[in-house]
């Protein structure tokens, strides 16, 4: 393998139901900086069946070229589909890095790729950067365990490609007058060839907690000490109006279930206010967190890492503050008659 | 119906210590488990096994004491286990791994055909979740990730129903079998072992495969040397400054906490609902 005849940084574009996932156009806007550090093109290349209108959006957020191939056979997800396409346009155009969300069907695609193109691939990356002398991708993620961060690198195989954490990186604000190229590609799929069929898609509108969304959270860790104390986050959640969130161990203790883990292995979250409480602050439930607008922290460690991410800290036993804190809360609505709300 | 189903032996996260001074895991300190997904995938297949009848074979890849996740996966009621244990798998990425899954299925499918594969979501000692998908690919069988319901599996037209978990919601998939499939854990609670299962778990010992013992195996595919990707350096996470400390009883500290939040109208307000 000769690593100079790849060249260019690539980032999937996942469409589902026309529309662009966000963390793809986050994507864009990390990739950019990876391109210019590099001198190389930007390039977003989107499946799907009729899409080729999304060509536009993705050269606002920063390519510089779309590769699309559209194809009835490919209007849902599919492994073996889709990686067909990813094979077809990774063998012909050779970009050096390939960049996916870590959302289902990007590790999904991405694990599949990385075994037929016999390359490397990182899992659920929160850092990107590269060496530029060496042309390698440096991306990083939270060790397994320890409150620390390693880097992946993939010195000898082509393209080096990572998976990465949804809402981590920043988009860059849309440039609807920015021009780029459009590239189609053509490829042969046959619905009979198929393996697997997607009869229904069930889109969850019932969804009881959406973190992802919350303006406001309340998230407990371990040092909240059982179930029964734990329901003291539950009612300074449901005393403002928020929604509940919980640490890896609270999650595995089964205080709360999977959907409202708050981390690398759960959701990543932007809210407004974020409470971290009884949490130590391990960089695996940081790297979920740590873009919240406002964070309080309440621990009784002074030297938790928690209280290096947090707007204010309070050393303090959670027992004795959470219920004054909720009272305080009761009060002011009693007081002003009124609901709380969140600009 | 056979059913091999990949497990793995990881540290209990929730127990292991971390080294203050090195901020590494200290890896003497956690006992060793089956990786929590896995358990549910075992489960899975004894649920398909019921409906189904057949053999549910487990293979695991890892040192000889690696043995305890396949009898812990007897106890769940699996039939069969194989190891595959040699210092050449040591150092192995996810790409190396799946190379050397797919060798021991080979040899474990010239015995019994396989078919279905199934692996936990992902480990929780990597977090990676692409051995799996990679194992798929290796044997030309499609993979379907994320699967929260094995729907119905039908062994006269070799196909199964699947619930796949997405962002939000799920998707319904047909595909045919063979095929693979990894869990999530929301996909069954694990019942209780029954007492046989125990006594045979106890007793049980699994074969242990070393490579001279698979077939077609290229060496420069295996552990360190068959893995592209490499940990170049570990370092802490860059720390912020940190905000302010509310000072005073706790009392105190809570005042200023909500003086703080009044302040920040722009944030959360209190609003009269006359």
């Amino acid at each position: 393998m000769n690593l100079d005849d790849y060249r260019g940084v690539w980032i999937f574009i996942e469409q589902n139901d026309g529309k662009i996932e966000g963390v793809s156009l986050e994507l864009l806007g990390a990739g950019r900086k990876l391109a210019d550090k590099l001198q190389v093109p930007l390039s977003g290349f989107l499946l799907g069946s009729e899409i080729k209108q999304l060509a536009n959006q993705v050269i606002s957020y920063g390519a510089d070229q779309v590769y699309i191939i559209d194809h009835p056979v490919l209007k849902n997800y599919r492994t073996e589909s889709y990686m067909k396409g990813v094979m077809l346009l990774a063998e012909k155009y050779k970009p050096e890095i390939i960049l996916y969300g870590a959302t289902p069907n990007g590790k999904d695609l991405a694990s599949a790729v990385a075994t037929d193109l016999n390359t490397g691939l990182t899992a659920d990356t929160t850092m990107l950067d590269v060496d530029v002398e060496n042309r390698l991708l440096e991306a990083s993620r939270p060790a397994f365990g320890g409150n620390i961060m390693a880097t992946i690198l993939c010195k000898k195989h082509r393209p080096q490609m990572a998976t990465v954490r949804p809402k981590v990186m920043k988009a860059l604000e849309p440039d609807n007058v920015r021009l780029g190229n459009v590239i189609e590609e053509k490829i042969s799929l046959q619905e009979e060839d198929m393996r697997t069929k997607v009869l229904q898609i069930v889109n969850d509108v019932t969804k009881k907690v959406n973190l992802a969304d919350a303006h406001v959270i309340v998230c407990g860790g371990k040092g909240m000490g059982d179930f029964q104390n734990f329901q003291l986050i539950h009612e300074l959640a449901e005393t403002i109006g928020a929604s509940v969130g919980g640490t890896r161990d609270v999650v595995e203790a089964g205080w709360l279930p999977h959907e409202q883990q708050v981390g690398q292995t759960g959701e990543t979250v932007t809210p407004k206010i974020y409470f971290a409480i009884g949490i130590s602050g391990a960089i695996q439930h940081v790297v979920g967190m740590k873009n919240s607008e406002f964070i309080i922290a309440i621990n009784k460690d002074p030297n938790a890492p928690i209280f290096d991410v947090a707007t204010y800290g309070i050393v303090g036993d959670a027992m004795e503050i959470l219920p004054k804190l909720i009272e305080q809360f009761k009060q002011l609505r009693t007081e002003k008659g009124g609901e709380i709300s969140y600009a | 119906m056979h059913i091999v189903v990949c497990v793995k032996q990881v540290p209990d996260t929730k127990i292991i210590k971390i080294n203050p001074k090195t901020n590494t895991l200290d890896r003497r300190s956690a006992p060793a488990i089956l990786n929590p997904y896995d358990a549910h995938a075992v489960q899975e297949a004894v649920k398909i096994k019921e409906k189904t009848g057949g053999t549910i074979s487990v293979l695991s890849m890892g040192p000889p004491q690696a043995t305890a996740v396949i009898k812990k996966s007897i106890e769940i009621g699996a039939d069969r286990g194989y190891l595959i244990s040699d210092r050449a798998f040591a150092g192995a990425d996810t790409l190396a791994t799946s190379y050397a899954l797919s060798k021991a299925l080979e040899r474990i499918s010239k015995d019994l055909p396989v078919d279905m594969v199934i692996c936990g979501k992902h480990a929780i000692d990597g977090d990676t979740g692409q051995v799996g998908p990679g194992i798929a690919r290796r044997m030309d069988i499609p993979p379907v990730t994320n699967v929260i319901e094995v729907t119905e599996v039908n062994q006269k037209e070799k196909t199964v129903l699947i619930k796949r978990k997405l962002t939000s919601g799920y998707e319904l998939i047909q595909s045919e079998l063979p095929c693979l499939l990894t869990v999530e854990k929301e996909i069954n609670d694990i019942d209780y072992s029954p007492m046989p299962n125990m006594i045979k778990a106890a007793r049980y010992e699994p074969t242990i495969w070393a490579v001279s013992d698979l077939e077609n195996v290229e060496r420069t595919q295996l552990g360190l040397k068959g893995s592209p990707t490499i940990v170049g350096k570990m370092f802490s996470p860059p720390r912020p400054e940190g905000g302010k400390r509310l000072e005073g009883s706790a009392d105190e500290q809570v005042s200023q906490l909500m003086e703080v939040l009044m302040e920040k109208k722009d944030l959360l307000t209190i609003q009269s609902s006359k």
